[in-house]
């Protein structure tokens, strides 16, 4: 975790004008990293569900705060997400920090410090430690889209901080008075696993349990507090996006599970039938707007909204299927993304232009980068044999188990998605190859060195997605039984364990 | 049984397209070579199994192979597991067979095409997902398979598809199809919850357990699942586009294969529709409708491929009403479908030998007199032809009139409506046949001077002729001692003794004959008698301007589907500007005059704070209120 940190004051200390070596610099350090984060996802002990490389050091004792940090399989797996994504992002945006405000030198550093951070929001088992992370994390990619971004880069930074902070706010102060309730109630404490023990009047626990949760949905973005994504994702490098949708976004659903199922089980009972209305309405609304999208980003940005309402309808459905389902839709969410933006963004990049209507018949012109960007489209819309079929799948059977009216509204968004994925696709794709697009060129070696290991994760989950299905199963089940949940039974056993008791 | 070879059949298909789509130009010389010797393979191995099997007794024959653990969480278990039975043997040898035979045709077909490799490359796609599709042994298995299918049809719809039109079909095919597959998640979600598996198997063991709702609701949904997949009403729309494909892919999988899943899975889930009667009447309804349906369609087209499309939607519909049947029913909707696979693909690529020798045009009012330019085409077209109108002892003679004997047989005044409908589709059928045949082959010539019409190469017309063969003799073949009905008796429910048989087979027979011979005269009066004009006159009924339109499906979904949603999506994009993010500006534009206001008494840090400190307030109160509300 240490590591991107080391190597951005490494490069700090370099001139400015060593731009090639700064890039090669984080190149080697995320991917060195990601070797570190695989390596430590084979120690894992699986089955094993408390929290596993636990570290604490007192960090300011006055407070009791601690910093904590221990993992299990669902931050594993997003940290996975984080430490594999960082290099892919770094060697596709090789020429993205030229001619932003600041320098190329700069952008490196940023981009370290907020991997740092991104490993950190989801290691921390120190509730103050998270929040601080969750904060900070704000401020490098408040500068990514703001210094290198394009278009209305700094409102749209600016609507992505505001927003952002005002979620953040309303978790601080659910956390301060955590940490006051928990003065009360034995000694003062900001350690997870000891908040989790307190005893809250069902009042106190709603209202700290929306301070959470509104923060989260934020992040995530779950409809109606969406607005701030596409701004971004229109305004930001299209590496930035990577790391904002596919990571960023991932600490607000995340943070469902790991904060507001943990700290506030009842709760989020509670307010479980409102968010799966939210998340059910956040999958259609997002699809229909992306359908109306003009914008390759802006579209891309719209998908996602509608795949976070899967998300956050998998967590909140409370069985073993949606909640596993969900995590892994986590990780697949971010690497298909995570190729629909890098590909959409080496588009735009040669044609000077993101709108859709201004391509037409790449894949006659350049078709190494058309077929890159169909797969990812058939992986966004969740096409069996590629990853997210299988996430998107076990959310829609295990939401159906228990809400099933939820489930068919949600299963729509099947149908959606291959309109919003075939319109671009159609456009830019197909047909003649139009003015503007005859002379543009394929990708080049570099980037399809990027690409093709995201590619190849797609493909590979999608059919065997047990290795990373063994690490959540366990930590997706005891979030579940912690939260007082098991899952429904099949309706036919139960309705002959009832016949037979008539029978008696 | 457990055999490890089942997976060859899938892996050889799909490694072939793999490597064929990774090497890129550099197997443009031999990739047609490797496209074609892997179903090739395919169909050896499944020979192999069907002698296997057959050296078995008739409960042992199905068999097994368990891959891997695909997906495990909690109680939800499916593995990548495959099961052969004689079902899906009928299904693999179908594939595999007229696939090669489809591939050797294109080799020749495609020859001029600079993408020839990428065809063959999408072709072996599609033969794995079929392959994948018939012997998956869940729900979820089955799905890949369907919706890897539903993928190759889009890209070989599209192969051409820097003609815009072409690539709008394409696109039309996967969206109808993604509904039909909304279908089969819901089949697959209320059987994982009431039933807690969704493998074949353990469906039909705890079927008998689960409540009439239940599959009832599983039962439609995979009539949804059907309509989609095999272009049954009313998600046929997209059938006719589909024909921009190149014509070996109208073939294989417009006609003989794909199309046909839904019968597959009908049949396939026969524990289900046994158990839910009224399900089982809406398929036999949804197949009624579509025989008629695409029969009239087929009367009134002048494009070549888009009348066999037609008659395939019709054939379709006689399966799916096989297969809304029940017991009595199961076996001939598969005998049809197989003779459907010999006779229709073989006139498929007839049309596509046409067109070969016609410069590619598909006007069926600029060919006429065709048959001395091309005899082969039209002997093999012709034993085609005479295989789907039902002449005896042609193959269709003995699928058709089983499934309309059936289906008077039925029952009551279903059994009446229903026979007849199928009766009266069979002279439909007979009529538009035999205005193909005559518009093409017959009557003088009324192409210009420029096309030279000529017969295929031999590569082309030798899969016509082997074609033809089990046009031919396949009928006689399955019905021999009642041979496909017994062999597919341990996956399907037998035929119970019929409740008093309304009319006689030889009664059917005849009346079916009376009726082709009729649909047969009365097209010969029409296109035979008078030179047939080279523009299609304007001067028609009403009703053969609707049917040139497809009975107005088009019309149809873009005023009830298409346009709407259009509207709905602009209207949210305006909403979500407007009202959501205008809300939220609204609130920032508040907060920074109140900032203002405070920076005025505030200076520097403590301002922003205060700023938000307030607007943290002002959140919380609002929650405090909405929980206390």
């Amino acid at each position: 975790m240490l590591l991107p940190l080391l190597g951005a004051l490494f490069i700090a200390t370099l001139s400015k004008s060593k731009e090639l070596l700064a890039k090669q610099i984080t190149f080697a350090t995320t991917l060195l990293v990601a070797i570190v984060g695989v390596a430590m996802a084979t120690q894992f002990q699986r089955d094993n569900v408390d929290l596993q490389f636990v570290e604490s050091h007192s960090w300011i004792p006055t407070f009791g705060i601690n910093f904590a940090v221990g993992i299990d399989g669902i931050a594993l797996v997003l940290i996975l997400l984080s430490v594999l994504l960082a290099p892919v992002v770094v060697l596709a945006g090789w020429n993205e920090a030229t001619g932003g405000r600041w320098s190329v030198k700069t952008f490196y550093i940023i981009l370290l410090i907020l991997e740092t951070m991104m490993i950190g929001v989801f290691a921390a088992s120190d509730v103050f430690l998270f929040y601080v992370f969750f904060e900070a994390m704000l401020i490098p990619v408040y500068f990514l889209i703001g210094g290198y971004g394009s278009g209305a880069r700094a409102a749209a930074a600016v609507k992505f901080l505001l927003y952002s902070l005002f979620g953040g706010l309303l978790m601080l102060a659910s956390i301060i008075a955590l940490y006051v309730l928990s003065g009360e109630q034995g000694g003062h404490t900001f350690d997870l696993g000891a908040l989790s023990q307190l005893h809250l009047s069902s009042t106190t626990e709603n209202l700290l349990f929306l301070g959470f949760f509104i923060a989260f949905a934020i992040k995530a973005p779950l409809w109606p507090f969406h607005t701030w994504l596409p701004d971004a994702a229109d305004s930001a490098t299209p590496g930035t996006s990577v790391l904002l949708l596919g990571v960023l976004d991932k600490v607000g659903t995340f943070g469902m599970i790991h904060y507001c199922l943990a700290l506030f089980p009842h709760a989020s009972k509670t307010f479980t039938p409102v968010i799966i209305v939210l998340a059910v309405i956040s999958v259609i609304y997002g699809a229909f707007l992306a359908i109306g999208q003009k914008d390759f980003k802006r579209l891309i940005a719209f998908t996602s909204i509608s795949h976070f309402g899967f998300i956050t309808l998998g967590i909140f459905a409370m069985t073993s299927q949606g909640h596993s389902g969900a995590t892994l839709y986590m990780f697949n969410h971010g690497f298909s993304t995570a190729a629909l933006f890098l590909i959409a963004g080496w588009m735009s990049a040669r044609r000077g232009s993101s709108k859709i209507a201004d391509f037409g018949g790449l894949q006659r012109v350049t078709p190494i980068m058309a077929w890159s960007f169909f797969f990812a489209g058939m992986s966004s819309l969740a096409l069996p044999g590629l990853s997210s079929f299988v996430s998107e799948f076990l959310v829609l059977v295990g939401t159906y188990t228990r809400y099933p009216v939820a489930a068919v509204i949600a299963a729509f968004g099947i149908v959606l998605a291959a309109i919003y994925i075939l319109i671009p696709v159609q456009r830019a794709l197909h047909g003649p190859s139009t003015e503007g697009n005859e002379t543009l060129t394929d990708l080049n070696l570099r980037e399809k060195v990027a690409i093709a290991p995201v590619l190849a994760i797609i493909l590979a989950l999608g059919f065997y997605p047990s290795p990373l299905l063994n690490v959540i199963n366990p930590a997706a089940q005891h979030v579940i039984t912690k939260a007082g949940y098991s899952d429904p039974l099949p309706t036919i056993g139960s309705t002959s364990a009832e016949k037979e008791t008539i029978n008696k | 049984m457990i055999s490890n070879s089942l997976v060859y059949l899938i892996v050889l298909p799909l490694f072939s397209s793999a490597v064929l789509l990774l090497t890129g130009r550099r197997a443009d010389r031999w990739g047609h070579i490797l496209g074609t010797l892997a179903p090739g393979i395919s169909f050896l191995i499944g020979l192999y199994q069907l002698a296997q099997m057959l050296g078995r007794s008739n409960e042992e024959r199905a068999v097994t192979q368990k891959l891997f653990s695909w997906i495990s969480v909690g109680s939800f278990q499916v593995d990548a597991s495959l099961m052969l039975d004689q079902l899906s043997i009928c299904f693999v040898l179908l594939i595999t067979g007229v696939g090669t035979l489809i591939h050797i045709y294109s080799i020749a077909y495609m020859s001029h095409d600079h993408d020839r490799r990428r065809f063959f490359a999408y072709l072996n796609l599609f033969i794995a997902a079929m392959l994948l599709l018939v012997l998956g042994d869940s729900y979820l298995n089955l799905y890949v398979g369907w919706e890897g299918v539903g993928l190759a049809s889009y890209l070989l719809i599209g192969f051409w598809n820097q003609k815009p039109t072409y690539a709008t079909a394409a696109k039309k095919a996967f969206i109808a199809n993604r509904v039909g597959d909304l279908g089969l998640s819901l089949a697959i979600m209320i059987a994982f919850a009431s039933m807690g598996t969704v493998s074949f198997a353990g469906i039909k063991e705890h079927a008998g357990q689960a409540s009439t709702g239940v599959l009832t609701a599983i039962g439609i949904t995979l009539l949804i699942a059907a309509t989609g997949k095999s272009a049954q009403f009313p998600l046929q729309a997209w059938l006719g586009d589909a024909m921009a494909g190149p014509t070996p892919v109208s073939a294989l999988i417009h006609a003989a294969t794909m199309v046909t899943a839904g019968v597959y899975l009908i049949v396939r889930s026969n524990f289900i529709f046994d158990a839910a009667p009224n399900a089982q009447l809406a398929v036999a309804i949804i197949g009624a409708i579509t025989l008629m349906f695409g029969a009239l369609i087929g009367t009134a087209k002048d494009d070549i491929k888009k009348a066999l499309a037609a008659s395939t939607m019709s054939q379709i519909g006689y399966m799916i009403l096989g297969a809304g049947l029940g017991p009595a029913g199961y076996a001939f909707a598969i005998m049809h479908l197989l003779t459907h696979g010999f006779f229709k693909a073989g006139m498929f690529l007839g049309a596509g030998s046409v067109m070969h020798g016609m410069d590619d045009e598909v006007n069926m009012r600029r060919y006429g007199g065709l048959r001395k330019f091309l005899p082969i085409t039209f002997a093999t077209f012709g034993l085609g032809y005479l295989a789907i109108i039902g002449v005896p002892p042609f193959a269709g003679f003995y699928s058709k009139d089983k499934i309309i004997e059936v289906a008077f047989n039925s029952g009551g005044a279903k059994g009446v409506i229903l026979g007849c409908a199928a009766l009266l589709g069979a002279a439909i059928t007979a009529f538009y046949m035999t205005r193909v045949m005559i518009l093409t082959f017959a009557g003088s010539k009324r192409w210009d001077d420029k096309a030279h019409p000529h017969e295929s190469p031999v590569l082309m017309w030798l899969p016509m002729v082997l074609l033809a063969v089990g046009s031919v003799t396949s009928g006689f073949l399955f019905t021999q001692g009642n041979s496909l009905q017994k062999w597919l008796a341990p996956v399907v429910e037998q035929s119970p003794a019929a409740e008093g048989e309304l009319l006689k087979p030889a009664v059917v027979s005849i009346l079916a004959l009376l009726l082709v011979i009729t649909g047969v005269g009365l097209a010969a009066m029409m296109y035979l008698r008078k030179p047939v004009p080279v523009q299609a006159p304007a001067d028609v009924s009403i009703f053969t301007r609707i049917a040139r339109r497809d009975l107005l499906q088009d019309e149809f979904n873009e005023a009830i589907f298409m346009r709407p949603g259009q509207k709905l999506a602009k209207a949210l994009g305006i909403a979500d500007n407007a009202v959501i993010d205008g809300a939220v500006r609204g609130v920032a534009r508040l907060t920074q005059g109140t900032g203002r206001t405070l920076g005025l008494t505030q200076n520097g840090f403590v301002r922003s704070y205060a700023m938000w400190i307030l607007l943290g307030a002002i959140g919380l109160l609002a929650t405090i209120w909405a929980v206390t509300l």
